[in-house]
C-alpha cells in the first residue's frame, strides 16, 4: 500500500455516527441513516486498492424552506390551519417536510399520525380521500428510527398526492394504525407487520399475511438474510445473491 | 370432540395453521345455533384466479361471512431486488402481476428514471414503444379477464374468444420482446431493444382483426339473457365502498367516477393522446364487464395513435453510463450481443471494453431518496415506492399491487349473497394472485 492510503476511519476523530444529528443543530439539521465504508465489497488486509478506506455519509434529505412551490404552500397552509382547529400545533406533529422529486414529504412524529391524516382526509381543502396504503423501509444503522412507515396519500378531488413518513425505534416498533381513518390500510398494515415487524397499534387483526402464520422473523429487515443456496453450473459454483461480491 | 382438540386456555407458545381438514378439530360445533358450514373455496380451485383461497361461511347457499386467504403465491421478490442491480430488477418485477408484465416494468422504470433525474431525457420512440406496449397489453389483460370470468360462469364461448384473441396480441409480444410473458422489455433508461422489421405492419394487421372479433365477443355478452342475470346487481360495491377499502381500476370507474391515472397524473405522455375514460353506473360486475370492453376499443385506439407517432430514433438515453452498452442480434448460435458490439470493444476501444465490463457486473449507481410512481394498470392504480441508499442496488422497492387492495372489497361484495354470486363478484375483481403475493 502506498502512503497515499487514507488513515483507518475506525481511529479518526470526526467520526460520523448513524443517526447522530450532523450539525447538532436540533430537528431540521439532516441526520445520517447510513455509513458505507469501502468499496468493491472488500473489507480488511484483502484490500489492495486502497478503496478500502472510503467512508461515505449518506444522510436524510434536507429540510425544505418556504416557499415550497406549486401548491405546496397552499396545501401545507391548509394543513397547518386544519391541525390548529384540532388543538395540534403542526410544529408539533410534523417533524420535517423534504421536497425531492417534486414530491412533498411530511415526516411525522407517530403519537400524532391519526390526528394528522384524519385532518388531511376530513379538511375539505385538502381532502386527501385516497390511501395506497403503507411501504415499509428499514434502516439498521439510523439509530432512532430504523423503522419506517411511508404512506402515500392522493386527493382525487384536487389532484394533488402526497408523501407521510413515520419512524420508530427498533427497539419499541410500535406506530399507531390508521385502519380507522382508511380502512384500506387493513391489509397493506398487516403486509409490513408481515415484514418488517412494525407493530400498528389499534389494528383490527393484525396477524401475518404473505408469510405462513408460524413463520419466525420479519424478512424485509436488513438484518433477515436473503438464504440462497449456491448453484453448480459445469464444474463451477455461482454463490448464492446474499454471498456475491457488491459494488455499494 | 375427540382428544384432538386444542386447548386454547394451555399456555403453549404455538400457533396453528388452519387448513383444510383441520376445521374440525379447531372449531366447536355451534350450540343451539342454526347449522353453518365454513367452506374453503380455493386456493386450488379453478374458479378462483390462480391460488386464492375464499373461507365462506355459509348457511345454506348464503354467504354470511367471507374471508380471503392469500399469501401462497408469496416468491419475495421485493426481498429479491435488493440484491441485484437496477437494471435486473425489470427481471423480477416483470413477474409480479403477470398478465400486465409492462406495466410493472414501466413503473419501476419509471420509478429508477426520476431517482437517477433522466425522466426528460428518455427517447420520444421509446415512449411511444412503452405506451404502445401497455395498451396491447391491456388488451390482452382484459381478454383473460373477459375469458376466465366467462369460464366461471359457465360461458365457455367467452373463453374461447378471449383466449384466442390474446394470443394474437401474444403473438405480437413474442416477435417484439421475444417471449410471451415476462418480458424484460422495458429497461431504466429505454428499451432492451428496437422493434424488428416488420413489426409495425404487423400489429396494424392485428387491430384490424382484433376490432372485427370485439364486435363478436360483445355481441355474444352485452345483451345475452344468461350473462346479465348473473352479472348484474352481483358484486356491488358503491363510491363510497370503494373510496374507503381503497379500489382502483374498473371496480372504481363501475361507480361512474372516471378516476384514471393516465388522465389525473398522465405519465409517459399520455395527456397528449386522445382516448376517453369510460364508466358505468351500476356499481356492478356487469359494469365492469362493459368498462373493460370499452377499455379495449379506447386500447385499440390508443395504439394506432401510437403507430402513427412512430419515427425512427434511438430507443435508450444517452447517458452511456446508463445505457446498456450492447445490443442484441441473431447469431449462429441464438440471440446474443451483436458481433459488431464485442469487435468494437474487444478490437478497437479499450474504454468501451471497461464501460461495457463495469455496467454488467457493477450496474450504475442510483443517487439516494425516494420516489413513488403510479401507473394505471389493467386492474387499477399500480404504485411503485423505490429507495435508493446511492448503491447499484436498490435499497428497498414495494409494488403496491391493485389486485392486493382490490381483494380485500371480497367480503363486502359477497357476504348476504349466494355462493355462486362469489365467483362473479372475484371475476368482476379479475385478481391476480403474482401481483398480489409477489
Amino acid at each position: 500500500m502506498s502512503d497515499s492510503t487514507p488513515s483507518d476511519p475506525q481511529t479518526t476523530a470526526t467520526e460520523p455516527v448513524a443517526g447522530q444529528d450532523v450539525a447538532g443543530a436540533g430537528e431540521s439539521a439532516q441526520e445520517v441513516i447510513e455509513v458505507k465504508r469501502g468499496s468493491f465489497g472488500v473489507i480488511g488486509t484483502g484490500d489492495t486498492s486502497g478503496f478500502g478506506g472510503l467512508v461515505d455519509k449518506i444522510e436524510t434529505e434536507p429540510a425544505a424552506s418556504r416557499p415550497y412551490g406549486g401548491w405546496f404552500d397552499d396545501a401545507t397552509d391548509e394543513l397547518e390551519l386544519a391541525l390548529a382547529d384540532r388543538g395540534l400545533p403542526a410544529t408539533e406533529a410534523i417533524e420535517r417536510i423534504v421536497i425531492e422529486h417534486g414530491e412533498i414529504t411530511y415526516h411525522v412524529r407517530r403519537e400524532h399520525l391519526i390526528p394528522f391524516v384524519t385532518a388531511l382526509r376530513n379538511e375539505p381543502a385538502l381532502r386527501f380521500e385516497w390511501c395506497s396504503g403503507v411501504s415499509g423501509i428499514h434502516y439498521p444503522d439510523f439509530v432512532g428510527k430504523e423503522l419506517h412507515a411511508v404512506y402515500h396519500l392522493t386527493s382525487i378531488t384536487h389532484g394533488r398526492s402526497i408523501r407521510v413518513e413515520v419512524s420508530c425505534p427498533d427497539t419499541d416498533p410500535h406506530i399507531p394504525s390508521i385502519v380507522s381513518v382508511y380502512p384500506t390500510n387493513d391489509w397493506h398494515e398487516r403486509e409490513t407487520y408481515d415484514f418488517f415487524g412494525i407493530v400498528f397499534d389499534g389494528h383490527p387483526a393484525l396477524t401475518r399475511i404473505l408469510m405462513p402464520d408460524d413463520w419466525v422473523g420479519h424478512p424485509q429487515r436488513k438484518d433477515y438474510p436473503l438464504n440462497g443456496i449456491a448453484v453448480e453450473y459445469k464444474g463451477a459454483t455461482v454463490p448464492p445473491p446474499d454471498d456475491r461480491r457488491g459494488y455499494n | 370432540m375427540s382428544d384432538t382438540t386444542l386447548d386454547f386456555d394451555a399456555d403453549v407458545d404455538a400457533s396453528y395453521t388452519v387448513t383444510g381438514n383441520d376445521w374440525q378439530t379447531v372449531l366447536p360445533a355451534p350450540e343451539g345455533e342454526k347449522q353453518r358450514i365454513v367452506v374453503n373455496m380455493g386456493p386450488q380451485h379453478p374458479s378462483t384466479h390462480g391460488v386464492l383461497r375464499l373461507i365462506l361461511d355459509i348457511e345454506g347457499e348464503s354467504v354470511i361471512e367471507a374471508r380471503a386467504g392469500i399469501g401462497y403465491l408469496h416468491t419475495g421478490i421485493e426481498k429479491n431486488l435488493e440484491y441485484r442491480s437496477w437494471v435486473q430488477g425489470v427481471t423480477f418485477v416483470t413477474r409480479m402481476d403477470y398478465l400486465s408484465p409492462f406495466f410493472n416494468e414501466t413503473a419501476y422504470c419509471l420509478g429508477v428514471e426520476r431517482l437517477l433525474g433522466i425522466t426528460d431525457e428518455i427517447p420520444e420512440r421509446a415512449t411511444v414503444i412503452r405506451v404502445l406496449m401497455m395498451e396491447l397489453n391491456r388488451i390482452s389483460s382484459h381478454l383473460v379477464a373477459l375469458g376466465t370470468g366467462g369460464l366461471e360462469l359457465g360461458a365457455l364461448t367467452a373463453m374461447i374468444f378471449g383466449f384466442r384473441e390474446r394470443e394474437l396480441v401474444l403473438d405480437l409480444f413474442e416477435m417484439i420482446t421475444g417471449l410471451r410473458m415476462n418480458h424484460a422489455y422495458i429497461r431504466p433508461g429505454g428499451l432492451a431493444q428496437d422493434l424488428p422489421d416488420g413489426a409495425e405492419k404487423k400489429i396494424a394487421e392485428t387491430l384490424t382483426l382484433l376490432r372485427k372479433r370485439f364486435k363478436d365477443t360483445s355481441d355474444l355478452l352485452v345483451d345475452n339473457a344468461i350473462w346479465m342475470a348473473r352479472t348484474k346487481g352481483v358484486g356491488y360495491l358503491d363510491l363510497e365502498g370503494c373510496m374507503a377499502l381503497g379500489i382502483s381500476g374498473p371496480v372504481l370507474r363501475a361507480t361512474g367516477l372516471p378516476h384514471d391515472i393516465r388522465k389525473t397524473d398522465p405519465y409517459c405522455g399520455y395527456e397528449t393522446y386522445d382516448f376517453k375514460v369510460p364508466t358505468e353506473n351500476t356499481n356492478d360486475s356487469y359494469g365492469r364487464f362493459l368498462i373493460r370492453l370499452a377499455e379495449m376499443q379506447e386500447s385499440l385506439n390508443l395504439v394506432e395513435q401510437c403507430l402513427d407517432r412512430l419515427r425512427p430514433g434511438p430507443v435508450m438515453v444517452a447517458d452511456k453510463k446508463i445505457a446498456w452498452p450492447s445490443q442484441l442480434a441473431i447469431g449462429a448460435d441464438g440471440m446474443g450481443n451483436s458481433l459488431e458490439h464485442i469487435r468494437t470493444i474487444m478490437g478497437e476501444s479499450m474504454e468501451a471494453l471497461i464501460h461495457h465490463f463495469k455496467l454488467v457486473t457493477e450496474g450504475f449507481q442510483v443517487p439516494p431518496g425516494q420516489t413513488y410512481v403510479r401507473v394505471e394498470s389493467p386492474r387499477g392504480e399500480l404504485g411503485v415506492h423505490v429507495a435508493s441508499m446511492g448503491g447499484t442496488r436498490p435499497y428497498r422497492v414495494h409494488f403496491r399491487d391493485p389486485s392486493f387492495a382490490n381483494l380485500q372489497a371480497v367480503p363486502a361484495m359477497s357476504e348476504g349473497g349466494m355462493v355462486s354470486d362469489v365467483i362473479a363478484s372475484v371475476a368482476g375483481i379479475d385478481p391476480v394472485m403474482g401481483g398480489v403475493d409477489r
